[in-house]
């Protein structure tokens, strides 16, 4: 099936000189959920706002469900739904019309109920009324997803939709995008939280200093980077790993306190019970004993991390 | 044709004119008014006619003139400096809509605003001295003519301005001396040379002759020529609007 967007070359150079992409290629697959993950500066927004059609690209083109953004913009945007990183609204409209211009502006007739049943879903039908200055910030935030879903996008993006919300309307959201998956819409997220993107998303884009460094699926990339750790706190500092143990992949810590063992969590066996028994035999005694897997945030931190050594 | 964004777009900015119905409609034609209550009838019964006219209706052309430009540029300036600005332009750029259907929304609206206020300043000025109108349908064209050209030209510099000080400074440093110079009060054949051909430089004297042959049936200069100059200067704005959507000057970076 052919990708529902498709970047192909696309760099931006903004005025200052700065070069914020360098040559972005990248499909989204119809249907998906996929989360941009990048350091602040990466490029995440810029990428976003040239398929949006806010930002001109300096370099090649975007294709939005085959059709060019800049060529063929009116079918091309009205596929699209933006909800934008920065809280920007009319301060004196009330939500039941920022909501309703969105929809007018993209085109589509008025559908108050439609309208209505947005505004319910998102906890904002009470506040129809208000003007928006009225609103806080998590509120305003709603708002602009609302503004985002008025015209029926099939394609949504969501730049840093959990900034500065409370755990609560996360879940909510999140919860929200599931949904829109559900009914065939693609979404398209950028987050500085890596547990959202675990939490979420399909496939995972990391991207830094404006260029992509990895797409790969969530499940893949959790397996073949995934390493487990099982830490043991000893009762009796060591001085040294016996020798014994050489088989095992150890390291001792914390002045000899305390023995790390890393595995992979996905092979059929972790070799913790040998390791245990191999222990006792030698009479070392545990005081407690914890274990953990390396979280995409540990790979994420190792992959941003890589290009600035060669830089 | 994206009907209902232009919709969409005008309806906004219609609104936002109802809020601030004070400032944006009542205050213009109120602070005209007052020329008409001390020009019209305290001074003007003193001043002698010009061109077959008392002074009172004499200056209704130019005055009128004066809020048509001044209400259409700073209107249309601020529809489209302001989403700049706050950053509610993203949803414009990022929807289906055309520069021309954007241009529709926000140039219409505020070229409907200040013909607004032109209907209620004739209307008001009726109530203090007695005028009529020779030419009606050419002074609607004139009238529709100007608040759309300047319209225009408010947009291009609400996307120029950079911050609210620029916005002001061509309303305020360029075109009100222009209109206040170019014969708004007086007849331009009232001036000495070289005053009298330099003043013909003033695009504004066009503007206002045209309009007040349209009034009147007599001007400084020939009808045809006010409404060329005008239609030139359409032309120019045009060009340089379309131009600003083909390179996304100031508002696309
Ligand atoms: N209008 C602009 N002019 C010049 N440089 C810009 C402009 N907009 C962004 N940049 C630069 O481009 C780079 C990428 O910015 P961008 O906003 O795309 O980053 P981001 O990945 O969204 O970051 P964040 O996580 O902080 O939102 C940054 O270094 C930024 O300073
Ligand atoms: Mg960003």
């Amino acid at each position: 099936m052919q990708p529902i967007i498709q970047i192909q070359g696309v760099g931006k150079t903004y005025d200052s000189g700065f070069s914020a992409l360098k040559s972005i290629d990248l499909e989204i697959r119809r249907g998906e959920i996929f989360a941009l993950l990048g350091p602040n500066g990466a490029g995440k927004t810029t990428l976003i706002s040239i398929i949006c059609g806010i930002v001109n690209a300096s370099a090649g083109r975007v294709l939005a469900d085959g059709m060019d953004i800049v060529q063929d913009y009116r079918q091309a945007r009205s596929l699209i739904g933006l909800v934008p990183q920065e809280l920007t609204t009319d301060a004196f409209e009330t939500v039941w019309d920022t909501v309703s211009f969105s929809r007018g502006l993209f085109g589509k007739p008025a559908d108050p109920a439609y309208i209505e049943k947005v505004l319910r879903q998102l906890s904002l039908w009470d506040k129809r009324n208000a003007k928006m200055l009225a609103l806080s910030g998590g509120m305003k935030r709603r708002v602009m997803i609302a503004k985002a879903l008025s015209h029926e996008p099939s394609i949504l993006f969501l730049d840093e939709p959990t900034a500065g919300v409370d755990v609560e309307l996360r879940r909510d959201m999140w919860e929200m995008v599931r949904g829109l998956r559900e009914n065939g819409v693609t979404v398209i997220l950028t987050t500085h939280y890596i547990e959202e993107a675990e939490e979420m998303a399909d496939r995972i884009g990391v991207i830094n200093r404006g260029e992509l460094i990895l797409v790969e699926e969530k499940e893949m990339l959790m397996q073949q980077l995934g390493q487990k750790q099982l830490y043991l706190m000893l009762q009796t500092p060591l001085d040294a790993l016996p020798a014994s143990l050489g088989q095992y992949n150890l390291s001792l810590n914390d002045e000899g306190t305390q023995l790390t063992y890393t595995f992979d969590a996905h092979h059929e066996t972790s070799g913790i019970a040998e390791l245990l028994r191999s222990l006792s035999e030698l009479g070392i005694d545990l005081k407690d004993l914890q274990s953990k897997q390396s979280s995409l945030e540990e790979i994420f931190v190792s992959l941003v991390h890589r290009p600035e050594e060669s830089a | 044709m994206n009907l209902n964004g232009v919709r969409a777009i005008y309806t906004f900015e219609m609104n936002r004119t109802r809020r601030t119905l004070m400032q944006s409609v009542i205050s213009p034609v109120l602070s005209t008014s007052l020329y008409f209550i001390v020009f019209g009838t305290a001074i003007g019964s003193r001043m002698g006619e010009i061109d077959g006219v008392s002074y009172g209706a004499f200056i209704i052309p130019g005055l009128l003139m004066l809020s048509l430009l001044s209400e259409s540029i700073s209107n249309a300036s601020f529809g489209i400096f302001f989403p700049k600005f706050s950053g509610t332009i993203y949803e414009v750029l990022s929807a289906p809509v055309s520069p021309f259907e954007i241009l529709a929304g926000y140039v219409g609206a505020a070229a409907t605003k200040s013909l607004i206020i032109g209907t209620l300043i004739l209307v008001t000025a009726r109530l203090f001295v007695d005028y009529s109108i020779a030419h009606p349908v050419w002074m609607l064209a004139f009238l529709l003519l100007t608040a759309l050209t300047f319209s225009l030209f408010g947009f291009i510099i609400g996307v120029w301005a950079n911050d609210f000080q620029q916005l002001q400074v061509i309303p305020l440093m360029v075109i009100t001396p222009l209109t206040f110079l170019g014969g708004a009060f007086y007849s331009i054949n009232m001036l000495p040379e070289p005053w009298q051909t330099l003043t013909l430089f003033n695009p504004v004297v066009y503007l206002i002759n045209g309009f007040r042959w349209a009034f009147y049936g007599v001007a400084d200069v020939h009808m045809g020529v006010s409404l060329g100059m005008t239609l030139v200067f359409l032309l120019i704005c045009i060009a340089t609007v379309w131009w600003i959507f083909r390179t996304g000057y100031r508002i696309k970076p």
